[in-house]
């Protein structure tokens, strides 16, 4: 199994969303959270004085995937979150040790 | 208030006093007993209840912008640890200003005894019953319960004004001791000369509509002195100190900008055509400003933004403020627009070039705004430029009164913020400590948060 954490700009959200539903994925988990790379922060102007943010909102999916589906998980969300421009995001991959489903016990790929 | 008796002034003469001491005769003669002297004599007058009914409209609508108006405006501008602050010294301040008003504040602007500098007398409303008038600018007569309230909604957000120079760092208890006597030795005697009808101003015949000297200027020119005299800011400007909720301030500058209304087409006392012409104004030159704001933003090279619609509008009701009834819509329109482009220039480089700490910009945009429609209003007022000023109306006679009505108020309001400061700094000092400055004046002044 794989752990995929994916950080992408927010509006391609519900986009990234209904690929994935598409190509199998049963569920994920979504944040807003905060940060910055090669597209650095923003400057904003209030009555002619400037403040930059170093950070700049984005949104972590995380997603837990079997091997077989993960190569695809990852492929669609790099394709459906592209816009060719710096700030697209990062996907990360790392493999999960364990699944537990809480409800009925039930472990690894059938806990998906 | 307004000043269409104006109208034949120019004609009188070589000597500008000869010129007004017959004017002012005139003007006694054509209008109707002045305002003051008006309320004995005129007892058996009836105010026509359309026009009290309208006057008591404009009244609320002057308190529906200091509450919630101003308080949004002015606390979505600051950061959010001193919302509260902001909004409670701006209601805490207009209620002050009401009860100053009641007990010596009518008598210093309005009573009955007195010269062209001040007056006395109707101490604590002495002697006004509900039958009691107050002429307007025709020979119709208001309440004089309804002129005392309206006129004291305009002490009341003057004062309120003046704390966008100083809010995020003064105590509470300071502004208390320093608006009690600002109003005093500020407010009233401006207030007097202008709109009394012995005050120096009114009979020279300077043009202030709804109070672009006795309010804007006014209270601009306070807030920058008292800015200076407080000092910066922690942090300021290194720190970046940008709005806590556009939002709000843009619900603000919306109920301001209703409540003008009543301000300004209130101003003219009746609801008549000169109101008629004080609300078209009211909407156009400030519709203009928000607009001109926003394209000077793009011209060098911003993107139009949200503050700058709303700092426009509200600059742009500054500048008509005393040009409401004193103008035609298209000249209004101009007027707005010169303002927008001047005050633009004032808060975003003319501040940081001289680095005081105007938080919320009280100077550059209301004493700039203000000064811009004072003296703009002797050339929107002429007739070439199809405002209401009779044939003879000549702009030069009028830019010398209007300006040297400018510089009277720049000097008192100046003089008199120095003293009103010292005093508060005496009596309570002025700043909140470093601990709650930095924490925020809603913990450390109220015992409150505005967002939990």
């Amino acid at each position: 199994m794989k752990f995929i954490i994916a950080i992408i700009k927010p509006f391609k959200l519900d986009e990234v969303r209904e690929a994935l539903g598409a190509i199998g994925v049963a569920g994920m988990t979504v944040s807003e959270v905060k940060g910055f790379g090669r597209q650095k922060g923003q400057t904003e102007i209030y009555r002619g004085a400037e403040y930059s943010t170093n950070m700049l909102p984005k949104v972590k999916l995380e997603i837990a995937a079997s091997d077989a589906l993960a190569p695809q998980v990852v492929e669609t969300i790099q394709q459906t979150a592209s816009t060719d421009s710096i700030g697209d995001g990062k996907i990360f991959v790392l493999d999960l040790a364990s699944t537990t489903r809480i409800r009925t016990g039930e472990t690894g790929d059938t806990a998906l | 208030m307004i000043r269409k008796i104006v109208n034949s002034a120019a004609a009188l003469g070589a000597s500008m006093f000869a010129a007004t001491a017959a004017w002012a005769q005139d003007a006694a003669e054509a209008v109707g007993t002045p305002i003051a002297a008006a309320t004995t004599e005129a007892a058996a007058a009836v105010p026509n209840p359309g026009n009290n009914a309208w006057m008591m409209t404009s009244t609320v609508l002057v308190l529906l912008m200091i509450l919630p108006g101003l308080a949004l405006f002015y606390g979505g501008l600051t950061r959010s640890k001193n919302m509260l602050s902001t909004m409670t010294q701006i209601g805490a301040t207009a209620a002050l200003a009401m009860m100053i008003w009641v007990m010596w504040g009518y008598g210093l602007a309005f009573g009955p005894e007195g010269n062209q500098y001040i007056s006395w007398g109707k101490f604590f409303l002495a002697g006004i019953t509900p039958d009691s008038t107050a002429a307007t600018f025709t020979d119709e007569v208001i309440s004089e319960y309804v002129f005392v309230s309206f006129q004291m909604t305009f002490a009341a957000i003057t004062s309120a004004l003046v704390l966008g120079a100083v809010v995020e760092r003064m105590k509470f208890s300071a502004v208390m001791v320093f608006m009690t006597v600002w109003l005093t030795i500020v407010y009233f005697p401006i207030a007097h000369l202008v709109w009394e009808a012995r005050g120096v101003f009114f009979v020279m015949g300077a043009l202030d509509f709804a109070g672009g000297t006795v309010v804007h200027i006014n209270a601009g020119v306070s807030a920058l002195v008292a800015a200076l005299m407080l000092g910066k800011r922690r942090g300021y400007p290194t720190e970046p100190m940008p709005p806590h909720s556009m939002t709000l301030t843009m619900v603000g500058t919306g109920l301001l900008w209703v409540g003008w209304f009543g301000f300004n087409a209130g101003s003219a006392l009746e609801a008549n055509g000169s109101a008629a012409l004080a609300m078209i104004n009211t909407f156009v030159a400030t519709a203009s400003a928000g607009l001109v704001w926003m394209l000077t933003e793009r011209v060098m090279g911003h993107k139009g933004s949200a503050l700058g619609l709303c700092s426009g509008i509200i600059a742009g009701l500054v500048a008509v403020t005393p040009a409401a009834g004193n103008s035609g819509p298209f000249g209004a329109i101009v007027l707005g627009a010169v303002a927008s482009v001047v005050c633009y220039f004032a808060v975003s480089k003319l501040k940081p070039a001289l680095g005081y700490d105007d938080s919320l910009d009280a100077f550059g945009i209301h004493g700039i705004g203000g000064m811009v429609g004072a003296i703009g209003t002797a050339i929107v007022f002429s007739p070439m430029f199809g405002g209401p000023g009779g044939d003879d109306f000549v702009i030069g006679d009028q830019l010398v009164t209007q300006a040297l009505a400018v510089l009277a108020t720049i000097a008192i309001s100046a003089i008199g913020t120095a003293i009103a400061i010292t005093i508060a700094k005496l009596v309570t000092g002025l700043r909140v400590s470093h601990e709650v400055e930095v924490e925020g004046l809603d913990i450390g002044e109220h015992g409150e948060r505005a967002y939990n």
